[in-house]
């Protein structure tokens, strides 16, 4: 917001945020910050449609022609009945309503009233495929996108945020395109029409009619901007409102048990009347701008009467074409008061694109090498030298480290929670790139692998069990696309959890909901662990934290891992002592970095961090 | 929306008032065309001139006039009329007279009377037929008319001396011209009066322009005054109608929080948190939108429509059932393209669902789904939910594309019909030209305000469903509430809490969570609760603070059954510390010091508490760390705490409340060991005084408590010390055993 503010405010961007009063809010609505190269690259996009777009545009605008032509006509047949009226009061010999000629002017119009509404149909068909098929593309292109961005852009950009831009965003512009441009078009081609039909007319009176528009427009302007600041404001209280409502409900049992209920109340309160306050106000002062604008309407018909009253004395102008003219009037007041609107539409819609853009911009992995290594048959040796590494470059976490684990080896990452255990996984399977040093594997670095061979040599435990919402079966099968039913089941017996799947309503093909709650947390750690197995890696990392996992089930999945380990280089998060004290290197972690290695006992020989880590698990009160 | 409808109550009055101004809006709108057609009917085509009545007429001309008229007839245009004539005036009004009708001076003139409208009315038609006969016979349009009706011929000199003929001649020429009269329209008639009117100012030298300038400028200026009062009434209408949707949100909201506040473990369960929030929230956002909608269109749209009507049944033209034609096709369109296309809505709403949900799982598996190289088969997931998605939306889209240009072709035909029809009845002189413009516009009224109810139709199953969501959380009793007679605690008991027998079902649940319990923990004891996952742990320790009841049994706080206490005193008793630690917005110490009354305490007090119990949490560490240690803001949330750091923090504030009984409901399981022990070391030996009872997942957590319960399947399978424990009770071993090597299982 501020940075937004600043590019509209240059005065106060020297100044500085913070730095003296900021001024009116003169938001309405959000602006892009670049509205000429977004609106270039949403027109690239749409530049396969460019000839469709062209011919619903041409449509769009005959259509608004013939709302042109429509009133004049049926003011002809008006006309016709008026003057066979006339005629035949007059008592011409066979005189009387022409209606022959009335008859022939309707079936004209209804004709052109076919015409106009299947021009208008054929456009609405055409660019509802385009706007359709853009945002298809604009979908999917984010979520190859997601796929191909590094994980250090996810840190600082919360899911939320993306997701807004698969759905909010893409919608925004396909609205857009779907709408508002059609109507942009048929407005602006009644304009012109009109404008020209009434100059044509009378220039006075077109003048005449014009002076009122600056009227309206002030008066809109200054209840947009009036409305636009209760509209801002309830969205803020809204938002407050809606805070406290998700927190208290999410924590009811705190309010409760500290006895919070008047507390809270008295706080709901106060939101809700601050809410009350704006809604009642930005829904009054929207709700006034459709009778100024109908009553500012009346008043040009007002004097467009008098003026044509006066011109017609004078002779200068038909009587007729005082009709014509109110008409035309009507017709351009809409189009006109709707003006503000849309520029507020395009303003929103250009921001919205540029989020999109913006993202699809951002930085990728860096590409994979041209001369990448295969390795046909991996043994699994890895090894770290002088590594070193900081989600952000100023702040290197892992300093030093200079490991070497053997083919088969099990290394053991301990420490306390937060101090990055998981860093050194997200560093071997290259989601984050090394600032120093090397990783290699079977003696080459990791750099020079492609991604997709160097993970596929990798398999993943982690404690955050990540199921979608799909058959357990193609759950499993995630590790190894190819596997044959028969293959899943092995992995999931491998797994001890085929007993469990069994008992499950629809066995294998039982679907996963959208929390992946119809089974327990324990149950998907055995899922993973399947889904691993079946992958059959070369190395593995493992999580072994198992909170809020029933003894029984914890113990099937130790020995489910104490399978799926059998053979491979393991890095293990370890929780368990067993773990600990088995493994042929113990990694100790601290604020990010490893600040002892070895084996159990040569650890605790150390005495150092290692050790009081170990001893502080089972001293008893006594001890200290 | 029924369901709710009571809450409309205190708006009654608002809302009549709303209906009220909406008569008077439809009023002014109807009413708007008349002035229209006035202005440019009388204004501009008659030049100003609305009826026969002249104001002066020259005394030949009147007694021209007066010749084709009865005798009836003839004296009341005399009786309503002064003869004025130069030399019989007073000095005064000579002038003035003189300056208005410059033809006074050299000819006598008839001044019309101040009149009743009555009168004007019966002077109307008394003049119309003889200034049309007279007009005629200057035009020649109209000179061949009576050229032709051979028994009587009648030139312009014969009009002359029109009143010289005998009086039966007279009688026979008047019958055949009303007969030819007859044939004509009521507003031929009046155009050649008022035709003759224009001429006649003329002659006696009256400004015409002026006339018809002030004319337009009266019925203009009348005209802004009812547009004006059509805005006044809308804008009143909005005003009105924002404070009664406004306020009805308010109330709403403010009741079902007020309700949901008192809602105990029970109904959340029953409704979901994620449930109430929404139907705090957004379900009454829509109830409060479409109220707004409600009163402003769906009200008025009857009272339009109906006004239409009744305007078009005043034209008299027999010409409804075109109409009524118009209003059914239409509609029967605007149901069939609903019915195929509200279903589609719905399920484009699930399908933005899932194509959500996809991207979601994308977001959250980004390391999943590298490890496994899956990159291609999640694109073609989602590729799937994509293409759904674009398909139904077009799908939509189309048929939307194809309504209003229907719409729009309908509305044209509509008025085409009417052009038709309506020049036919023209033709048989039943309506006039006029009457067909306004026919036009009284029927695009009346469709437009049935096509507003549709419209509104569309939003009305949404609301609706969103207002029996709010009905419902509105109608549950919570089960769980303040008793009638609430009793005193046992003041010789201090921090005692005892099971009797105690089971607990959840509602419709076939077997029961727990069953059976009976225990005691007493003051300055440690009392740990042990047993794997849906054992009934946090089951079991919900019951003391009654966030749920029991089933059967009963649970005693110092002496007295929770249910017979109030629940503010019971609470005050106790220090519940969450399995997740939940912090609210604010800062740590707004935090900490949620549990008290900060207001009756000392500053020096205040800070003393929070000191020790972030002390004793191991808070300390981390909150000095911070640049503004206890004033460090907490978001929403907690997120901008760790995981750990939210628990000690929990931890902490049940320790500034300084209660007498400590409950830690699996507190501990995000603490790294090293923190776990020191905190339990602190615990020891600064809550000495009080009653602990403690959850744990962990047997290192518990192993050193005065008193272990060993949960299993809701029973209680084992109680005692560690070491009692580990010999008698097999299932304490096995968990004992899967987290304790084998040296430490034999301490």
């Amino acid at each position: 917001m501020s940075d937004n503010r600043r590019n509209f405010n240059p005065r106060h961007a020297r100044r500085g945020p913070g730095g003296g009063p900021m001024g009116p809010p003169m938001m309405i609505g959000e602006k892009p910050k670049n509205y000429k190269k977004t609106l270039g690259t949403l027109l690239r996009y749409l530049k396969p449609y460019h000839l469709s777009i062209l011919l619903t545009l041409v449509f769009a605008g005959f259509s608004a022609v013939f709302s042109i032509v429509g009133p004049k006509i049926i003011g002809n047949a008006v006309t016709e009945i008026y003057k066979g009226l006339v005629a035949k009061v007059s008592g011409i010999e066979g005189a009387g309503i022409d209606f022959r000629a009335i008859g022939s002017t309707c079936l004209y119009l209804l004709g052109l009233y076919f015409v106009s509404a299947m021009f208008s149909f054929i456009q609405g068909f055409i660019i509802s495929g385009i706007s359709q098929k853009v945002s298809y593309n604009l979908r999917n292109a984010i979520l190859g996108k997601i796929n191909k961005m590094p994980l250090k852009y996810f840190d600082k950009v919360t899911h939320g945020e993306v997701l807004s831009r698969v759905t909010n965003d893409v919608d925004t512009v396909s609205h857009t395109l779907n709408q508002s441009l059609p109507q942009i078009v048929s407005s602006l081609t009644l304009i012109v029409g009109i404008l020209v039909m009434m100059f044509s007319i009378s220039w006075v009176m077109t003048l005449a009619s014009l002076l009122i528009l600056p009227f309206s427009t002030v008066f809109m302007a200054f209840v947009v901007k009036k409305s636009q600041k209760h509209f801002k404001a309830q969205q803020e209280y809204l938002g407050h409102l809606n805070g406290h409502v998700e927190e208290m409900y999410g924590g009811h049992i705190i309010m409760k048990a500290f006895n919070g209920e008047e507390r809270s109340i008295r706080k709901f309160e106060e939101l809700n009347d601050a809410l009350y306050g704006s809604a009642w106000k930005s829904q009054f002062l929207s709700g006034m701008m459709h009778p100024i604008i109908s009553f500012v309407g009346n008043l040009g018909y007002v004097m467009i009467a008098i003026l044509g009253g006066y011109l017609s004395i004078k002779n200068i102008i038909q009587v007729g074409d005082i009709l014509t003219f109110i008409q035309y009037v009507r017709q351009l007041s809409q189009p006109l008061g709707q003006g503000a609107q849309i520029a507020n539409i395009l303003q929103s819609t250009v921001a919205a694109a540029e989020r999109v853009f913006e993202f699809l911009d951002e930085q990728e992995e860096v590409p994979d090498p041209e001369n990448s290594v295969e390795l046909t048959d991996p043994r699994g040796e890895v090894s770290f030298k002088r590594v070193s590494f900081g989600y952000d470059p100023e702040k290197i976490i892992i300093k030093d480290l200079t490991a070497d684990i053997r083919p088969g080896q099990r290394v053991a990452i301990v420490g306390p929670t937060g101090a990055g255990k998981t860093t050194l996984v997200k560093l071997l399977m290259r989601f984050y790139d090394i600032n120093g040093g090397s990783i290699t594997i079977d003696g080459h670095d990791i750099r020079n692998f492609r991604r997709k061979d160097l993970r596929s040599l990798f398999g993943m435990v982690l404690q955050d069990t990540w199921l979608f919402n799909g058959t357990i079966m193609e759950n499993i099968r995630y590790g190894n696309p190819d596997a044959s039913d028969n293959e899943v089941k092995a992995a999931a017996k491998a797994a001890h959890a085929h007993h469990f799947i069994r008992t499950l309503p629809d066995g294998y093909n039982m679907v996963l909901n959208e929390e992946a709650s119809n089974v327990s947390q324990g149950q998907k750690q055995l899922l993973t662990i399947a889904r691993a197995i079946l992958s059959d890696p070369k190395i593995l990392i493992l999580d072994e934290a198992t909170s809020s996992v029933d003894t029984r089930t914890e113990i099937l999945i130790q020995k489910a891992m104490e399978n799926l380990m059998k053979g491979r280089t393991c890095f293990i998060i370890a929780h368990r002592l067993s773990t600990i004290r088995d493994a042929d290197l113990i990694l100790v972690m601290k604020d990010g970095d490893i600040v002892e290695q070895g084996r159990h006992e040569e650890l605790l020989q150390k005495n150092g961090f290692y050790a009081s880590l170990y001893y502080s698990q089972f001293d008893t009160a006594s001890a200290g | 929306m029924l369901k709710i409808v009571k809450h409309f109550k205190p708006y009654l009055l608002s809302m009549l008032i709303i209906i009220i101004l909406l008569l008077i809006q439809a009023f002014c709108d109807l009413s708007l065309p008349d002035y229209m057609s006035d202005i440019v009917n009388v204004g501009i085509q008659q030049g100003g001139i609305s009826n026969a009545v002249p104001v002066a007429i020259r005394k030949t001309e009147a007694d021209r006039l007066a010749s084709f008229m009865s005798e009836d007839d003839r004296s009341i245009f005399y009786d309503s009329y002064d003869l004025y004539a130069a030399g019989s005036i007073g000095r005064k009004d000579h002038d003035r007279l003189l300056r208005s009708y410059p033809l006074l001076a050299t000819e006598p003139l008839y001044l019309l009377k101040p009149v009743s409208r009555d009168i004007k009315d019966r002077l109307n038609q008394v003049l119309a037929k003889p200034m049309m006969i007279v007009f005629a016979t200057t035009d020649n349009r109209f000179a061949d008319l009576f050229g032709k009706s051979g028994s009587a011929h009648i030139s312009k000199k014969a009009l002359d001396s029109f009143s010289s003929l005998p009086k039966e001649i007279r009688a026979e020429i008047l019958n055949k011209i009303d007969e030819m009269l007859a044939s004509l329209s009521q507003s031929m008639i009046t155009q050649s009066a008022v035709e003759y009117v224009k001429n006649e100012y003329k002659a006696i030298g009256i400004d015409t322009g002026r006339i018809q300038t002030r004319y337009l400028f009266m019925s203009g200026l009348a005209m802004l005054g009812v547009a004006l009062l059509s805005m006044a009434a809308t804008i009143l209408v909005a005003l009105v109608g924002s404070k009664v949707a406004a306020g009805l949100g308010k109330d709403l909201r403010s009741d079902v929080f007020r309700k949901v506040e008192s809602f105990s473990n029970a109904e959340f369960d029953r409704f979901s948190t994620a449930s109430l929030i929404t139907r705090t929230t957004n379900d009454i956002q829509q109830v409060q939108i479409f109220t707004v909608m409600l009163l402003r269109i769906v009200f008025y749209a009857p009272i339009l429509g109906f006004g239409g009507v009744l305007k078009v049944l005043s034209t008299r033209t027999n010409m409804g059932w075109v109409i009524a034609v118009s209003v059914f096709v239409i509609m029967t369109i605007v149901v069939i393209m609903f019915s195929i296309a509200i279903p589609k809505f719905r399920i484009v709403q699930k399908l933005v669902d899932k194509l959500n949900l996809v991207t979601r799982e994308n977001l959250t598996g980004l390391m999943v789904i590298r490890a496994f190289n899956t990159q291609k088969h999640e694109e073609d997931r989602f590729d799937k939910a994509n293409k759904d998605l674009t398909k139904t939306n077009l799908f939509i889209n189309r048929t939307m594309s194809l309504m209003m240009p229907l719409m729009m072709l309908l509305m044209n035909c509509v008025s085409l019909l009417i052009i038709w029809v309506g020049s036919h009845r023209v033709d048989s002189g039943v309506m006039q030209v006029g009457d067909i413009m306004a026919f036009i516009s009284y029927a695009m009224q009346i469709i437009v305000s049935f096509l507003m109810i549709s419209m509104v139709s569309i939003m009305l199953p949404r609301a609706s469903v969103s207002a029996s969501r709010i009905a419902e959380v509105l109608a549950v009793e919570p089960s769980i509430k303040d008793p009638e007679v609430q009793k005193p605690f046992d003041p010789s008991i201090k921090g005692q809490v005892e099971f009797r027998d105690v089971s607990f079902r959840y509602p419709g649940a076939d077997d029961c969570v727990l069953e059976g319990i009976s225990f005691t923990a007493r003051r300055g004891m440690t009392t740990a609760v042990i047993g794997s996952t849906g054992s009934g742990k946090s089951t079991l320790i919900n019951l003391i603070p009654r966030f749920d009841d029991v089933t059967d049994g009963q649970v005693l706080v110092d002496g007295r059954d929770v249910r017979e206490v109030s629940l503010k005193e019971l609470r005050e008793k106790i220090g519940y510390i969450p399995q997740k630690g939940i912090l609210f917005s604010g800062t740590i110490e707004s935090n900490l010091l949620y549990g008290i009354d900060s207001g009756s305490y000392e500053k020096t007090e205040l800070e003393k508490r929070m000191d020790k119990a972030a002390e004793i949490s191991q808070a300390m560490e981390f909150i000095r760390e911070k640049p503004e240690g206890f004033n460090s803001p907490v978001s929403q949330g907690g997120t901008n705490v760790s995981g750990g750091q939210k628990q000690r923090l929990s931890i902490a504030r049940a320790l500034v409340k300084q209660p007498e009984i400590y409950i830690f409901d699996d507190s501990f399981s995000a603490l790294d060991y090293k923190t776990d022990s020191m905190l339990r070391k602190a615990l020891k030996s600064e809550l000495g005084d009080s009653t602990l009872i403690i959850v744990a997942q962990r047997v290192s957590t518990i192993m050193d408590a005065d008193q272990i319960i060993v949960l299993d399947n809701g029973r209680i399978a084992g109680k005692g010390t560690h070491k009692e424990l580990l010999e008698t009770c097999e299932v304490y071993r096995e968990i004992a055993s899967s987290q304790l090597s084998k040296e430490e299982l034999a301490i």
